[in-house]
């Protein structure tokens, strides 16, 4: 008799995605669906969608979901939050939009420590309006708007999110993975659980960085684009942990921080070893 | 029992605000609406609140954005310069029907300007408060109580329409301590804000696994469905605009000279209304709209049919006045307009002389349409 052992998680509406073949958006999407599934989250989560190919985050995931003008998902989040401390919130944004147009939305919702969970979508370029530079984009990467590449002098440096924001005192978690590989998907699904966990704990603020490809826009095949991510990305943007204020109670013995609350119910699934799963390619080029 | 107190307008404003259900303030300070956000971060967690000093204008505008979206009464203030900062977030909280209050306690400009009274963003409010087709409700209070009153109203008629509600004040009205009747405390508690029944049909509450996801948004790519949707929201407007104009008239039946403005300069207008209907040969009325969108553009003109000359005094440069020559294009009045700015107040004796002036000026040349800038005729 057939069993089923793998389908769409509840938290993902039966709509196509919009998003170009290669993309690693649907996989994220997918990844952070099954966490909402298993965490029961959804029917309180509200989230939020940001500007960018991702915008319509809003007809894919199953619970409700607001659109933020372009960088302000954290601060609209906040209200949210604000509004309603009994309900969930994530938001979803790309590079372009978190770390250039959204730079101070981010920062200070990470250092009040808001109670949300951001999934930061990392391409190094902006997709949507057709693959111009990002605050990503690494030196010497050509883009629209780089087209001789990435000249730091002129147009400065990538800004590495989550080294910046684990300077802060207020996240509760900052991690980085890279969507590559399927041998990474374990981890990243792991690291997106636990984000989300940190906010079922009322830990405070939780941001994962997601290394993602942007085939069309890098004039790659899909699996050019997750090499190009396994070997320059990687470089750029190390994966790990960076804060984990969980992680650290647990070992002191502390039960709680700004949050002010105990951990209770079971422990979130380990996200550690990040690095530790070098990718394979065994596709022939 | 009505609650008599002193406050200063800014307090009454924010007092009145959490009497009416707001439960979400996001500020950022300037100078002369600060007071406001000072007595949130006072009073509002003791109400069940959440009061935040955000990191700019353009972030606070968008957690009333947030917060708005859930169904929550929430507001934001700021004066002149962020006011600009928040029109990105008002297009949006527009374009996505969501009911808000945003107070503008206006100090002079251009650019960072000054901090003294001024009524220079009446364009911005009425015509321009963020890209696209869209309106908000502005509504100008001319006292302290009315700080207090428009705030519980702009809260109703917000919900009502489900758009953005602003209250145009000015430094004078920010500032200055007057006696008012608080609006009744409500029955309401903080933990009617998860109550279910009372949330609107329409708000982000998370689905609870028993409905289908709402989305709230206002990205629609598709030409004919953003027109269709732009088309509805006017047809709404105009349902506002037939509904919700309110105004006040002061003086005789059929003045002579019919002066038009709306805030505090309509305060200092009145006194000198009052002195020239005491002497002979001039009778001079006062019309004062309430809500500057939507103008009471019908009741102005029929106030206006059987007046001589409309006098329209403001602290910007013909702003309001535009309005008032819409409004009374058919008939035609001549209009003469006092214009003050940079922060100036025009003194109850100066607004005597330009009532006279003017009437002077009707007697000479009926058509005659002067232009004051301060003392200076042109």
């Amino acid at each position: 008799m057939a069993t089923v052992s793998y389908e769409r998680p509840e938290a993902l509406l039966d709509v196509p995605f919009h998003y170009c073949p290669g993309c690693t958006h649907g996989i994220t999407h997918r990844l952070i669906a099954e966490c909402l599934d298993e965490l029961q989250m959804t029917g309180q989560t509200i989230a939020v969608a940001s500007v960018g190919c991702s915008v319509m985050a809003y007809d894919y995931f199953a619970c409700d979901v607001v659109q933020a003008p372009h960088g302000r998902a954290p601060a609209v989040a906040t209200g949210i939050r604000r509004a309603r401390p009994d309900r969930f919130v994530f938001t979803y944004q790309g590079d372009g939009d978190l770390a250039a147009i959204g730079t101070a939305e981010i920062i200070h919702a990470a250092t009040r420590g808001e109670n949300i969970t951001v999934f930061f979508i990392n391409n190094a370029i902006y997709g949507m309006t057709g693959g111009q530079m990002a605050p990503t984009t690494l030196e010497g990467q050509v883009t629209q708007t780089t087209p001789w590449g990435r000249n730091p002098a002129e147009a400065g440096n990538p800004i590495k999110v989550c080294e910046l924001l684990a300077t802060l005192d207020g996240p509760a978690f900052i991690a980085r993975v890279a969507v590559d590989h399927a041998n990474q998907i374990h981890q990243v699904k792991a690291t997106i659980k636990k984000a989300l966990q940190c906010q079922l704990e009322e830990r405070g603020f939780a941001l994962v960085e997601l290394l993602s490809t942007c085939p069309t826009n890098w004039k790659m095949s899909a699996t050019e684009a997750m090499r190009w991510v396994h070997e320059q990305m990687r470089q750029q943007y190390p994966v790990g942990v960076f804060v984990d204020r969980l992680r650290e109670d647990q070992n002191s013995g502390r039960g709680g921080s700004a949050g002010g609350r105990h951990l209770s119910g079971p422990s979130a699934p380990e996200a550690v070893g990040l690095t530790a799963l070098p990718a394979g390619y065994t596709h022939k080029e | 029992m009505e609650e008599r107190v002193l406050m200063k307008g800014n307090e009454a404003l924010a007092e009145a605000a959490i009497r009416a259900g707001c439960r979400c303030y996001f500020g950022y300070p300037i100078t002369p609406q600060t007071e406001i956000a000072a007595y949130m971060a006072r009073h509002m967690p003791k109400a069940g609140g959440s009061f935040v000093q955000a990191e700019s204008e353009v972030a606070a505008a968008n957690m009333v954005l947030g917060a708005a979206a859930t169904g929550t009464r929430a507001m934001t203030s700021s004066s002149s310069p962020g006011i600009s900062l928040k029109s990105e977030a008002l297009s949006y909280i527009a374009a996505s029907d969501l009911p808000a209050l945003i107070v503008n306690v206006m100090r002079a400009g251009p650019g960072l300007g000054g901090i003294q009274p001024s009524q220079g963003d009446y364009w911005q409010a009425t015509r321009a408060a963020g890209h696209g087709d869209f309106h908000q409700l502005v509504l100008a209070p001319a006292s302290v109580q009315e700080m207090a009153d428009f705030a519980v109203l702009a809260f109703t008629l917000a919900f009502k329409w489900r758009m953005p509600a602003m209250i145009l004040a000015d430094g004078t009205l920010g500032q200055m301590m007057e006696p008012l009747y608080l609006p009744k405390r409500p029955d309401r508690t903080p933990a009617d804000r998860t109550n279910q029944a009372a949330e609107p049909d329409w708000a982000l509450t998370g689905t609870l696994n028993r409905r289908s996801h709402r989305i709230i948004n206002s990205l629609v790519l598709n030409p004919a469905a953003l027109e269709a949707s732009v088309f509805e929201r006017f047809a709404r407007y105009r349902q506002v605009q037939a509904q919700e104009a309110r105004w006040r008239y002061e003086g005789p039946e059929d003045p002579d000279v019919l002066v038009v403005c709306y805030g505090s300069v309509s305060r200092i207008y009145k006194q000198a209304i009052q002195a020239v209907n005491q002497e002979q040969g001039l009778r001079a009325g006062l019309f004062r709209p309430q809500t500057l969108w939507p103008f009471p553009a019908a009741e102005l003109a029929a106030k206006a049919k059987h007046c001589k000359k409309i006098l329209v005094p403001e602290l910007s440069m013909g702003q309001f006045c535009d309005d008032v020559k819409l409004a009374t294009a058919k008939l035609p009045k001549p209009v003469a307009l006092a214009c003050r700015a940079g922060g100036q107040v025009p003194t109850p004796a100066e607004a005597l002389q330009r009532l006279k002036q003017t009437w002077a000026c009707w007697l000479q040349d009926q058509e005659q349409e002067e232009v004051y800038y301060g003392d200076r005729q042109l």
